[in-house]
């Protein structure tokens, strides 16, 4: 397979003889019709899991899938077939489907020439994927999760961990002729512990990964990292008592709770929602939406990143957008469709589960730029309120702006510390409104340890995010306590 | 190109015997289906698919591994198969691994009128007719609906085979058609609301009335139209159906094998105790005629059956694969579920809590003060406490009667009390999903706010 990592493009001609001749001739098929652009896109996917309960590996799986997406756009219809049977045949019948939301009327295309694959940057060019590693050496590093997080305090109870590695070869060719291939390598490390008292039961779950090398576990020990931090999670939720109801003022950790720009700032500015002008931010683009604190980027080309892509699913290379500067909105995440349709650019953010969905606007990695408070004095300043370091997922309601977020893991602040453990609460803002309400901003901007899923219309794409801790002096905190 | 069938899955299963397999078994799914949708009256997508996939858990003795491929041709599937078998050879030996007892394998099936056999693949053209119509009856309902996320129609077929090396072999057919809409609703200060509604059905025919889904889709945009944030608060909380059906999802992923033997839920060592009011009773049935979640057979070839979950409040049984009944000590209950190429987990077939005599408005008109939910955000409930808190929106209730509506709040409290709070149950009961329940109202739960 060594030849598949140098070249993904030849991948898909050795594998199922897609030569530049057959290419053409199905896009050609696809353009029959007045279509203003089309494409096809190839995957291969291999992936293995393994993982661990009660002290045993006792779970292993692994799979291959493979398939063709053909997408024909005119104007703003989109028509979309695929097959996981990647043969000449199948794939006219599916150029014929794609077609079909094409006017028939004709007109005369010219033929597509497919040309060489662009060259690009290479944002995870790994010496071998863990898929290499031998599974012993994998299975080992569970157990050895397993015992650390068992000897971290008696109060632990069960320990669960897993290990998912994929790898992804891509190429997508479309009526510019144009040839884009990738390989994506991408692996995750999840430990949960559940750990129990004479009070209750409590869970805790921390992970990482990337686009990275299985070295990249054992380095720094981040392995016994993501261990003590899921342990003590469980251990620390033992104590919590109730969360407080109500609005105060939130002090978020920094790291994964990005998870708020993600869902009350990202969605919101993804390119489809603002073409059809559904989403809370519609036409707001020069217009103020957060402190003069606030800087937002999302940047799909930080090397190694679970969110990082050479190019997205449209071929378009990745790039670093400016969605609000100084807390004034800058710019939307597009893909090719919803780029022509606003007469923009694409963004490099056109991304898409796999071969069977259709490529649409979604986030890489989402973060704020630092400011200049130190954390210490962000805690300080707060007389009452609530610190949350951990979260778990996040929602959003792309049309009233309205977006949740729960809490994993979050502290009370009284006089200016963090005392208490607080159960995990909901917490629910205005997307529109919420940065306008962030006061200071730290220097420890952290990105996330590599976690991150995103959900959009059914289809799940990995994502980063990250945050400084910021002061946000009025948010909801849906706890019991009034 | 080969096909998914019961030849290949024998062959398979002899490839994992004749490379040292002890027991293996095999699932085949092939699947076609048609998405069409419209948006402000125009064809805004078509999207087709074609798709088959073979898994196989293979054992050697009691350790086990579990593949997927789309790779059916037969030399590169005989590596596959041989490699899965190493894989399993690398993976700890589990006591509690294994197939199912043989002696539960059922030998003939239910007829369960699962797939529509006058109804195939429905065409495009009718298939966005019918996503139009039901768009322009949103948009045509009222001048304030302004815009639109668009309509849709899918149509689905699937086959699924399952056999396994002590015998079993099982196959059935099934369709689903649904049809969603969800327009936007727009007040003179800009304020956007979406609204959405759809139905489903294993048959074309017993979908509900296009224009239907529509109106009512626009009805539930409209009427969040000026909503407000309010006060934190502790009153009594209306569920409406499709809300409380996630409590009973929720209770069920508490009430399922993993969770249990994991530790990870707040069901564990309830069985035979009182969790919820004794009003409530909630059925399990995965033979129910053309219901969306019956099936001849579950995710490892057990029959599937009718029972109580909760009876009279009283957890009656919990959701078991083998593997998770062998580690309770208890027996399967048919409700293994199966994704080709994962080794089976636990789910409900159809789950529904029994109706009451209340109508809708009979139990709002209890309620002197509190919310009526309609919507809820987020993934605020911890299985493993039972703590709930999630955003929501819906309609406050004064003095028995729905007023304002109301967004950007939190309901919160644990479900081991809201289930025992449950005051009123409606009569309410639509089957348009595989977990479904009549309108619930709770005691009172906590609603933060401003």
């Amino acid at each position: 397979m060594a030849n598949d990592l140098v070249r993904p493009e030849q991948f898909f001609l050795n594998r199922f003889g897609m030569n530049d001749s057959a290419l053409e001739r199905i896009l050609g098929s696809a353009l029959e019709r007045k279509a203003d652009y089309a494409d096809l896109y190839f995957e291969y996917r291999s992936a293995e899991g393994l993982g661990l309960e009660e002290s045993m590996v006792n779970h292993t799986n692994k799979s291959v899938s493979h398939g063709v997406g053909i997408r024909v756009c005119a104007e703003d219809r989109t028509g979309y077939a695929y097959s996981d049977e990647v043969t000449f045949d199948r794939m006219r019948i599916a150029a014929e489907a794609a077609r079909a939301i094409a006017d028939s009327r004709t007109e005369a295309h010219a033929a597509v020439q497919v040309g060489g694959p662009m060259p690009q940057r290479q944002l995870y060019e790994l010496e071998s994927t863990p898929l290499e590693v031998p599974i012993e050496e994998r299975a080992k590093l569970l157990r050895e999760i397993d015992e650390l997080a068992r000897a971290y305090d008696p109060r632990v109870r069960n320990v669960m961990a897993s290990f998912a590695a994929e790898r992804k070869i891509v190429m997508i060719v479309n009526s510019e002729g144009r040839v884009a291939a990738d390989m994506q390598p991408l692996c995750r490390l999840n430990v949960t512990v559940i750990a129990e008292d004479d009070k209750g039961r409590q869970v805790g779950s921390y992970g990482g990964g990337g686009r990275v090398e299985w070295r990249y576990f054992l380095e720094n020990d981040r392995w016994k990292e993501y261990t003590r931090n899921a342990a003590r999670q469980a251990i620390v939720n033992l104590d919590a008592v109730d969360a407080p109801a109500g609005e105060m003022v939130v002090v978020l950790g920094n790291g994964w709770p990005g998870i708020l720009l993600h869902e009350a700032i990202g969605h919101g500015l993804e390119g489809d929602f603002n073409r059809k002008g559904v989403s809370a931010f519609s036409g707001r683009i020069g217009q103020s939406v957060a402190s003069p604190l606030c800087t937002v980027i999302d940047d799909g080309t930080i090397p190694n990143r679970r969110g990082s892509l050479n190019v997205d699913d449209e071929g378009t290379p990745t790039s670093r957008t400016v969605l609000i500067e100084k807390g004034i909105l800058r710019g939307y995440l597009q893909d090719r469709l919803n780029a022509r349709l606003m007469k923009t650019a694409p963004t490099g953010n056109g991304r898409r589960e796999s071969f069977a969905h259709v490529p649409m606007p979604r986030m890489t990695n989402t973060f704020m730029l630092p400011g200049e408070s130190t954390p210490e004095d962000v805690i300080k300043s707060v007389k009452h309120g609530l610190y949350a370091v951990s979260f778990g997922g996040g929602q959003v309601d792309i049309t009233n702006g309205k977006f949740v977020f729960s809490a994993s893991e979050a502290y009370l602040i009284e006089d200016g510390k963090a005392t208490r453990p607080v159960k995990g609460a909901t917490l629910i803002g205005n997307g529109p409104d919420v940065l306008t309400r962030v006061s200071m901003v730290a220097n420890d901007l952290a990105l996330d340890s590599g976690i991150g899923t995103c959900g959009k219309d059914g289809q799940s794409v990995p994502v980063g995010v990250g945050l400084p801790t910021i002061r946000i002096d009025g948010i909801t905190v849906g706890g019991t306590r009034a | 190109m080969a096909q998914v069938d019961a030849a290949l899955a024998e062959w398979a299963l002899g490839v994992a015997r004749r490379h040292g397999a002890t027991a293996a078994e095999v699932l085949c799914v092939s699947a076609e289906s048609l998405a069409a949708g419209v948006r402000l009256g125009e064809v805004e997508k078509l999207k087709s698919s074609r798709e088959r996939r073979l898994g196989i858990r293979v054992f050697v003795g009691q350790s086990s591994a579990n593949a997927s491929t789309a790779e059916l041709e037969r030399d590169g599937l005989e590596d596959f198969v041989a490699h899965t078998v190493g894989l399993a050879r690398l993976t700890a030996a589990d006591p509690s691994a294994g197939l199912p007892d043989a002696a539960l394998h059922p030998s003939s099936f239910p007829n369960l009128d699962l797939a529509d056999n006058d109804r195939g693949i429905v065409d495009a053209d009718t298939a966005l007719a019918i996503a139009r119509k039901a768009e322009h009856a949103a948009i045509s309902a009222d001048p304030r609906i302004k815009n639109s996320e668009g309509a849709e129609f899918d149509s689905g077929r699937y086959y699924i085979m399952f056999a396994n090396s002590q015998g079993f072999a099982g196959e059935y057919e099934g369709t689903s058609f649904s049809l969603s809409v969800a327009p936007i609703a727009q007040s003179d200060d800009g304020a956007m609301q979406n609204g959405h509604w759809y139905t489903a059905n294993r048959h074309f025919a017993k979908l509900d009335d296009a224009e239907e889904v529509g109106a009512i889709a626009a009805k539930r945009a409209l009427r969040r139209l000026g909503s407000r944030k309010i006060k934190t608060t502790r009153v009594p909380i209306v569920f409406d159906p499709d809300m409380a059906a996630g409590l009973l999802r929720s209770l069920a992923g508490a009430a399922s094998g993993p969770s249990l033997y994991k530790g990870a839920s707040f069901l564990l060592g309830k069985l035979g105790e009182q969790i919820a009011s004794p009003i409530v009773t909630i059925y399990d049935d995965g033979t129910m005629v053309g219901a969306m979640g019956s099936k001849p057979f579950d995710g490892e070839g057990l029959a599937t059956n009718r029972k109580s979950l909760v009876e009279r409040g009283v957890l009656k049984t919990y959701l078991l694969d083998s593997y998770s009944a062998r580690k309770l000590k208890l027996q399967p209950t048919g409700n293994a579920a199966r994704s080709v190429g994962d080794s089976p987990t636990v789910s409900p077939t159809n789950l529904y809590l029994e109706p009451g005599s209340h109508s809708p408005q009979e139990i709002i008109a209890t309620v002197k003060q509190g919310l009526y939910v309609t919507e809820l955000i987020g993934f605020g409930v911890n299985g493993v406490t039972g703590d709930y808190s999630r955003g929501a929106g819906g309609l406050w209730i004064e003095n028995g009667e729905l007023t304002y509506p109301v967004q950007e709040v939190t309901i919160a409290g644990n479900l081991k009390e809201m289930f025992k709070s449950i005051e009123m149950i409606g009569n309410d009961l639509r089957w348009r999903s595989t977990v479904v329940s009549p309108t619930l109202k709770i005691a009172e739960m906590m609603i933060a706010g401003a």
